[in-house]
């Protein structure tokens, strides 16, 4: 695919001027002695699909990871820096990680879903949260997350099965239901379509555009194309560095930066 | 220009020929590795069939040595049951009729009912089962009743056909009168071989014909039950904060490396420990399944642990992942999902280590789990044995009658272990069906 093409689909794209949900200000993350992040600030917003690109080793997983401190799992991994979900420190010690990571869901490289029911699969954050006041309103939850995600159809006669037995895209949209059951505010992917054939990228990128609005979206995305497909804004990592935060339609089409502009025209390396 | 990255090194020009794969020495090459592949299938299957015969060996010895005790020749007496020599009062409670005297009503029916040189072929203690009978039935009493008793081992071993009959008189373990009451009997129709249920019902005997496994095998089951009850929880929690919850430091990488030469620490230091931790110091009860619990799960734990935490090691991160993104506590990921994940692994582990302890005698031994005691225990605090010390203990013996038990009691041994074994790999198979 060629630079314009990609130009021609991201210039599509309008981003909206809408109040953050999320910021970020000079967030640098260490991993041990590895300065993985260097000072980066960003704004998340609602109306935007927000989608991280760069080269692999750039930090923008390890940056996604911050948001819902999923970092704090790995050992000797160190964050410095301020980020808010609706004015709220989330590395404030009076935040609860557990209700945080509810409130910001993530859905994974790989698809994971639990070896449990699809019904289960659904029904586990939703019960951990306490959020389903009898059988009949988790039966709703279940349902009503299952319609968003796009799988309901293909699963609403096997609720019983496993979950592991879905083909991986159906897994993936799984995970976006599971994401979606505990009504989070925020719904971080990284590298969600990466493990899924194109048909499967395809219904998980429509799908991505259906819960914009309602779900503040950060993906992160090795595919130039889906970036430029799905996302109104764009953020361009670069060894660690916030290279250019900006429009999808300008990164792709007029970018500022030199860096920037050598990765989306393939002259990487 | 370019600022992401430098430019690869250009490749050096190509100056080998070209590779030709029909070259003969590419050809030997190609033949030595299939010839190489050959050998190792065959030395493989070599071992596997050297494995196998050993253990076909070995099971084939058991089974021509011990089948004979489950087998067992009677002869049939009858016995006035007499309360006046029975020396039973009115008291008809169970510790009245235990206490019996059953020897002289023993003692009288075989003189009576069989003549007096049949006392040398009937088993001493054959007075067990006029005891048992009664126990079981009160209203006999006063009345005249048939009971096949055990004779005595030699006896028994001669009816078998394991004593050659022509051995010269003074070398034979039978005496020539002995041999022709028995003989006398036989033809009479008073003898019988049949299935030794003696065996499986009683407990330790001076006498083989009325010796048997079940005190044994009770003492086996209560000590096993006390070591998983311990070892079990203990090991598995152990191996979950250490994987789950424990800093990566010296003291956790210490702690790690003694779990795994604990592992390999011979049965008989802890024995000893056990000896002087729970006998000495803490005075619980000698020879009893509880010390013997503890102590074997002092030894199991080690093998619970290292087993636990390869297979918690080995469920997948990405569960761990899915569980805390959307807000599952580590708790509640570590016993909601890692654990469940991680049981089949936990399990095979729990029952090589269970395994292990069930057959160990060394330890039992050291805390005096090595007594002669003729009751199954009751509680967990009564003397007991265990089967693999009572199979130690016959032996020893040089009896014709133990050496068959001793096989006998390794059959009952292995079918134990079996059972045990078929459980494991139920379990494992009912939970590992959930992935």
């Amino acid at each position: 695919m060629s630079t314009d093409t990609l130009a021609r689909i991201a210039s599509k794209q309008e981003a909206v001027d809408a109040p953050p949900l999320m910021t970020a200000r000079d967030v640098h993350v260490y991993y041990g002695k590895k300065h993985a992040l260097k000072g980066v600030s960003i704004d998340i917003t609602r109306e935007n699909v927000t989608a991280f690109i760069g080269p692999s080793g750039c930090g923008k997983s390890t940056f996604l990871r911050c948001f819902n401190r999923m970092n704090d799992t790995v050992d000797g991994a160190r964050v410095t820096g301020r980020i808010e979900l609706e004015g709220e420190d989330i590395y404030a010690p009076e935040m609860d990680v557990v209700q945080l990571r509810a409130r910001v869901g993530m859905v994974f490289q790989k698809p994971n879903p639990f070896p449990k029911s699809i019904y289960e699969n659904i029904a586990y954050g939703p019960r951990i949260h306490g959020l389903a006041a009898s059988p009949q309103d988790m039966d709703e939850i279940v349902t009503t997350s299952l319609m968003r995600a796009g799988l309901w159809e293909e699963v609403k006669d096997r609720l019983q099965d496993s979950g592991t037995a879905l083909s991986g895209g159906q897994q993936q949209r799984l995970c976006i239901a599971r994401a979606i059951a505990v009504d989070p505010e925020v719904i971080l992917m990284d590298e969600p379509c990466s493990a899924l054939d194109p048909i499967a990228t395809a219904k998980v990128e429509e799908l991505i555009d259906e819960l914009r609005g309602r779900y503040a979206i950060v993906i992160v995305t090795h595919n130039m194309q889906q970036a430029a497909r799905v996302s109104q804004k764009t953020a361009f990592f670069h060894l660690g560095d916030l290279v250019e935060y900006d429009d999808t339609s300008v990164i792709f089409t007029n970018p500022k930066e030199s860096r920037t502009r050598d990765y989306i025209t393939g002259r990487y390396g | 220009m370019s600022t992401l990255a430098e430019p690869l090194p250009a490749a050096p020009a190509a100056r080998r020929p070209p590779t030709d794969w029909k070259d003969p020495a590419m050809l030997a090459r190609v033949r030595r590795r299939y010839r190489s592949e050959r050998i190792f299938r065959s030395v493989g299957l070599a071992a596997l069939v050297f494995a196998v015969g050993f253990l076909g060996l070995l099971l084939v010895t058991m089974l021509q040595n011990g089948l004979g005790g489950f087998r067992q020749t009677q002869v049939k007496i009858e016995a006035v049951l007499d309360p006046t020599l029975l020396e039973l009062g009115s008291d008809r409670s169970e510790e009245a009729l235990e206490s019996a005297n059953y020897v002289a009503v023993y003692t009288r029916a075989i003189r009576d009912s069989l003549g007096s040189d049949a006392t040398r072929v009937a088993s001493a203690s054959g007075w067990l089962a006029l005891r048992e009978r009664v126990m079981a039935d009160p209203a006999l009493l006063g009345q005249t009743v048939e009971i096949w008793v055990p004779v005595r081992s030699p006896i028994d071993q001669y009816a078998k056909g394991r004593i050659d009959p022509d051995i010269p008189p003074e070398l034979s373990p039978i005496a020539p009168d002995q041999r022709a009451a028995y003989l006398r009997l036989k033809e009479e129709g008073l003898i019988r071989t049949g299935f030794n249920r003696t065996f499986l019902v009683t407990s330790d005997s001076k006498a083989p014909e009325t010796a048997g496994i079940w005190g044994a095998l009770v003492g086996s089951l209560m000590t096993i039950a006390v070591t998983l009850a311990l070892a079990f929880p203990v090991g598995v929690l152990s191996a979950v904060y250490l994987e789950e919850f424990a800093p990566r430091n010296r003291w956790t990488d210490l702690i790690e490396v003694s779990i795994n030469n604990l592992a390999a620490v011979p049965s008989i230091i802890f024995g000893l420990l056990g000896l002087a931790v729970f006998l000495n110091t803490m005075g619980l009860p000698r020879s009893a399944p509880l010390v013997g619990g503890l102590t074997l799960a002092l030894m199991t734990l080690p093998v619970i642990v290292v087993a636990a935490r390869a297979a918690i090691k080995a469920v997948p991160p990405s569960i761990r992942d899915a569980a805390l993104g959307i807000g599952a506590s580590r708790l509640q990921t570590v016993f909601e999902h890692v654990v469940p994940l991680a049981l089949p692994g936990i399990l095979t582990g729990t029952i090589i280590g269970v395994g292990r302890a069930l057959g160990e005698t060394a330890p039992l031994l050291m805390i005096g789990m090595k007594a002669f005691i003729v009751d199954a225990p009751r509680r967990i605090t009564d003397p007991a044995t265990a089967l693999p010390v009572q199979i130690f203990l016959w032996s020893e013996d040089v009896d014709r009658g133990f050496v068959e038990k001793t096989s006998a009691a390794i059959l009952v041994l292995l079918m134990v272990l079996l059972l045990i074994n078929a459980v494991a790999i139920y379990l494992r198979n009912k939970y590992e069906r959930k992935w």
